[in-house]
């Protein structure tokens, strides 16, 4: 036997094979997740240069007016293999950043504020455990001199998990998503996207697929990333409709004469029609007694619920659109009802909202140092990219169909050939992801950066002068 | 010494004959000693008052009332001349001393706001114009074809919170960033980052955006001072002595610095006014840091002003050791309230009577987290912190809580992962890992605006839980039909600290004239309340309490005969209780 053939332990079938069908074999990579693959994933694929011009925000630029310090006051933490937990590392250039992180080969990256001075002094001393064995260092940090550490600037970042959802679904439950549920993403995507921009009239919002369970959105307007944790909080609050928690039935509560006319956009635009079209049937959600009661709870009437738990109880032929059927019952009787009035129509709109409405994890928006993980890091549990979402076709989203590292790593196996252009990635499924990123989001927010630092530069220089002259 | 000397410069106008300063900038004045405690005294007193009748629910037309005769009752000088300055000295030396940690600092914006909102509210309308002029706000009014494409959503917004619909209102545009609080309400139209707001809507309360809006003005002062603060926390720890606050003024820029700096030893604060020339320099610099042109030079200055500075405050630190040091350590420890970081002394509590505590003294908040985690075997991050600062408060030593986490965590997702995940952050509570703050309890107030979500069971359970929820809590807490009732219905009026104090009282057959603003306080007093009971032996006791415990009581009475057969708690109790008589 040829010496290679006994090193690979292949058998002679394979040998004898179709020599296209050999190759791919040969390229496929085992699914999973390691820190050899993740070698690879840094050492070709992951884009460092466009993470770099990114939070460089235009200051990595020749203009007078660039901040050459910004990017190197940027925290990023590393998590690294057994849950060794760094915080306050910094960069000053992208060679450092992508050196950094093929060195230590992170499981996670988390981006975390920029400061007011450089955080290279905490960066020895910070090294924490999270099995909280290593003794604060933070005195050391304390007689480094007279730098002011605090957060100055932090992109408004958002994160949902549709673990969150668990009382809104049948389909699965915790970590899991399939294709029935993801559908809360995208609604949770397009009501908060749309309010960013018409309401709160930002316009750089990256939205991220966080690798498991969820989306991050990151707000990078220079306002978005100035707010201070009082305003962040308002725009949370702004969001906030589902107070739901575990002592409460009611987990939905619209009060008032009228909505909020952001309410109203988002029910009209996209809570109504994905709630009857595609989730009411997709989740069962009057399949049964038990999931039907769940909804005549939120009914204050008496007389309206025993009605009609009356007919359904009567009616158990099951049918095939038996949940649309009971939605048209109830919203009827509810419409009908002349007396009772708004309170009781206000609570078809409460039964939408509970079921499809954004759930937002508050606390992660809410203060500027608040860190969140990288886009196009990969989780360790599914294996796969933290991909960008075109917020504007959101709904053709497919969280399975996402690059996996091991695809990926076969890829580039596969092919050995460069794509056009001028990095690994190109050639392989990541390269739209990339692109879309560089095209759609990059290319606009640096062109309003390179606007900012003009401007603010031109102010200054204007303001020189007329001190001067004075 | 030259720290405190007594030089008066006149008034400082508010430019409109208002007697309603804005308190754009400290006084650029200096303050006679007794003046500077008084002063503060006084409006503290003030403060203290609307913070109480706003925790017992008071209505607007008595608040109006309230705020405008406690400030004429303390707020008087003999010579009228002085009622600005002392106005605004006081106010300024209230702002230093609150700006300490951001609960502090949160609840003095609020009641100043209040305060304001009252005064601005009592002032005649052309005063009122004079004053908004004033504020010089950079703000558009929209115009009519602008009003036409949106009138529809202005209604719309009016209509959801309840306000009468107006047409001949005129509408300013207002970034959003500087009306958070009607944007987190939702009560205000915004479209591409501006808030619209009807000047009108002025003379309407409770929903005053006016006055909000003028007050976001000094609040973002606050907070910047509060982040300058910060800053020099930060600082602080570069010389291990003292540390130091400024008045920076964000939007004047001229030399007038009230200077307070802070001995880390003492803890207390130390007014000056006389050194505003040191630190102006220093605060300049600062803000020149981020702009990276001016770095370099910025850098050296910034150093040489800081040694500067340094040397002067350790100096005025110990000069001023025996005179200003204990007024302010008076200032702020009486009158800003415990934070109850640390518990009662000589209370503390071992973990075998932590349940029978638990049902006899903790609020239903705590009582509700307690008693999940006995039967959960796990909480939830907001429900860990609050649980577990309150036991630290109440005497659970680091040691015993560790362990009393563990045996619940441990029998959820075992020893290992409570010892790798969940350990590190109840040393952390206890100022063991990080940065090593020993963090103080929840108060009231956070614990209302707290917002649990799915799976939590921290919050205010008068304000989070449904009412069927609730009712059924309180019975389990054994609270009588009748003032069950009276709870749900200041629950519906939204005043959870009186349902929780009608609760305390209830629960415990004894007033609570000072209210509940603090799960501590709670605890403190409802232990100070059987301790006497104890003391005094049954009669008080029984008399006190329904008659379903009377008839407890009694059938345990025997027990009590045997005192062996009592359990460790009573005896501690009685211990303690022989110890404070």
């Amino acid at each position: 036997m040829p010496r290679e053939e006994v090193e690979n332990g292949r058998d002679d079938m394979l040998i004898d094979g179709n020599e296209v069908e050999q190759r791919r074999l040969e390229n496929a990579v085992p699914e999973g997740f390691n820190a050899d693959y993740l070698k690879a994933y840094y050492g070709k694929i992951f884009p460092y240069a466009d993470i770099f011009k990114w939070l460089s925000y235009g200051n990595d630029g020749k203009h007078p007016g660039c901040d050459h310090s910004y990017f190197g006051r940027r925290e990023f933490s590393f998590t690294l293999d057994n849950d060794i937990y760094l915080r306050f590392q910094s960069f000053n250039t992208a060679s450092e950043l992508e050196n950094a992180i093929k060195e230590k080969c992170p499981f996670k990256i988390d981006i975390g504020p920029v400061y007011s001075v450089d955080i290279k002094v905490p960066q020895f001393l910070c090294v924490l455990s999270l099995r909280g064995r290593q003794p604060s260092k933070r005195h050391a940090y304390s007689q480094g001199g007279d730098n002011v550490f605090t957060p100055v600037e932090k992109e408004l970042v958002f994160d949902i998990d549709i673990s969150d959802y668990d009382d809104a679904r049948y389909c699965c439950s915790g970590a899991d998503v399939c294709l029935e549920c993801w559908p809360l993403m995208t609604i949770a995507i397009k009501v908060i996207d749309t309010s960013l921009r018409d309401d709160f009239g930002f316009s750089h919002i990256l939205w991220v697929y966080s690798g498991r369970r969820g989306v991050h959105c990151w707000v990078c307007d220079g306002k978005a990333r100035r707010l201070n944790n009082e305003q962040r909080a308002a725009i949370v609050d702004y969001f906030r409709v589902y107070k739901g928690n575990e002592n409460s039935s009611k987990k939905v509560s619209l009060v008032g004469p009228a909505l909020h006319p952001f309410l109203v956009r988002s029910y009209t635009e996209v809570l109504k029609d994905y709630f009857e079209k595609r989730l009411l049937s997709s989740q069962n959600l009057f399949l049964n007694e038990e999931r039907f009661e769940k909804i005549l709870e939120m009914i204050p009437d008496e007389s309206v619920t025993s009605e009609l738990r009356g007919r359904w109880l009567s009616n158990k032929r099951s049918r095939e659109e038996i949940n649309v059927a009971r939605w048209d019952q109830l919203k009827n009787l509810l419409q009908s009802n002349k007396q009772k009035g708004q309170g009781l129509r206000r609570c078809i709109e409460e039964i939408v909202f509970t079921f499809t409405y954004p759930r937002l994890d508050m606390e992660v928006s809410k203060h500027m140092n608040h860190l969140l993980k990288a886009p196009f890091c990969v989780h360790p549990k599914t294996g796969r990219v933290c991909v960008p979402i075109n917020p504007k076709n959101c709904e053709e989203f497919d969280p399975s169909a996402v690059p996996t590292l091991s695809q990926l790593l076969g890829e580039l196996n596969t092919g050995g050939f460069k794509g056009e252009g001028d990095s690994e990635w190109d050639g392989t499924s990541l390269g739209d992801c990339v692109r879309y990123f560089r095209e759609s989001f990059l290319q606009h927010l640096l062109k309003s950066c390179k606007e900012e630092i003009e401007t603010s530069y031109n102010a200054k220089v204007q303001q020189s002068r007329n001190s001067i002259s004075w | 010494m030259e720290a405190v000397r007594s030089r008066r410069k006149s008034l400082v106008s508010t430019g409109v004959g208002s007697t309603l300063p804005l308190y754009r900038s400290a006084p650029p004045l200096e303050v006679r000693l007794e003046d500077f405690e008084l002063y503060a005294i006084d409006r503290l007193r003030v403060l203290k008052g609307i913070s109480d009748a706003l925790s017992r629910g008071k209505k607007p037309d008595e608040m109006e009332k309230l705020v405008l005769d406690l400030w004429k009752t303390n707020m008087r000088h003999q010579h009228s001349s002085e009622l600005l300055n002392k106005d605004i000295i006081s106010h300024f030396v209230l702002r230093l001393v609150y700006c300490r940690t951001e609960e502090l600092r949160k609840w003095f914006l609020s009641i100043e706001t209040t305060l304001f909102r009252y005064r601005f509210r009592d002032e005649p309308s052309e005063i009122q114009r004079a004053l908004m002029a004033e504020f010089d706000l950079p703000y558009k009014a929209v115009t009519t074809a602008e009003y036409e494409s949106v009138k529809e959503k202005l209604n719309q917004v009016a209509r959801a919170i309840g306000q009468p619909i107006t047409t001949d209102a005129i509408y300013y545009k207002v970034p959003f960033e500087e009306v958070p609080e009607l944007v987190a309400g939702r009560r205000v139209f915004i479209q591409k980052g501006n808030a619209y707001i009807a000047m009108n809507q002025s003379d309407l309360f409770p929903t005053v955006p006016i006055p909000v809006l003028a007050v976001s003005h000094s609040r973002n002062q606050i907070q910047a001072e509060y982040d300058e603060f910060l800053r020099y926390q930060a600082s602080k720890q570069t010389s291990p002595q003292v540390a130091s606050v400024t008045q920076p003024n964000v939007h004047v820029a001229d030399n007038t610095y009230a200077c307070v700096s802070q001995s880390s030893t003492l803890g207390s604060w130390v007014m000056d006014s006389g050194a505003s020339d040191h630190i102006s320099g220093g605060f300049t610099s600062y803000h020149a840091v981020s702009e990276s042109s001016f770095e370099s030079t910025s850098a050296d200055k910034q150093k040489f002003q800081f040694t500067d500075f340094r040397k002067w405050t350790s100096m005025i630190r110990e000069q001023e050791k025996d005179r200003l040091v204990p007024i302010i350590e008076a200032l702020s420890t009486s009158y800003l309230g415990p934070d109850y970081s640390q518990s009662r002394e000589h209370a503390e509590i071992s973990l075998k009577d932590i349940d029978q505590i638990a049902k006899s003294s903790f609020p239903l908040c705590m009582r509700h987290l307690f008693e999940k985690l006995r039967e959960d075997h796990h909480l939830k991050h907001g429900g860990r912190m609050q649980l577990g600062l309150f036991l630290k408060g109440v005497g659970l030593k680091l040691d015993d809580a560790l362990a009393f986490w563990r045996a619940e965590f441990s029998r959820k997702v075992g020893a290992e992962r409570f010892d790798k995940e969940y350990a590190y952050s109840i040393r952390h509570n206890y100022g063991k890992e990080g940065k090593r703050t020993d963090y103080t309890p929840y108060s009231c107030q956070k614990i209302i605006s707290s917002t649990p979500g799915v799976g939590d069971h921290h919050g205010c359970p008068y304000r989070h839980f449904s009412e069927e929820n609730l009712r059924t809590a309180l019975t389990r807490m054994r609270v009588g039909n009748r003032a069950l009732e009276d709870v749900i219905d200041k629950v519906r009026n939204r005043h959870y600290q009186l349902a929780c104090t009608l609760t305390f009282e209830a629960v415990h057959g004894s007033s609570c004239d000072a209210g509940v603003n603090h799960p501590n306080q709670y605890y403190n007093d409802s232990q100070r309340i059987l301790e006497s009971q104890w003391a005094h032996g049954f009669s008080h006791y029984t008399s006190c309490l329904s008659m379903y415990l009377i008839f407890a009581v009694n059938q345990l009475s025997e027990e009590f005969q045997q005192p062996k057969r009592n359990n460790s708690f009573n005896v501690g109790q009685y211990r303690r209780v022989a110890s404070l008589v």
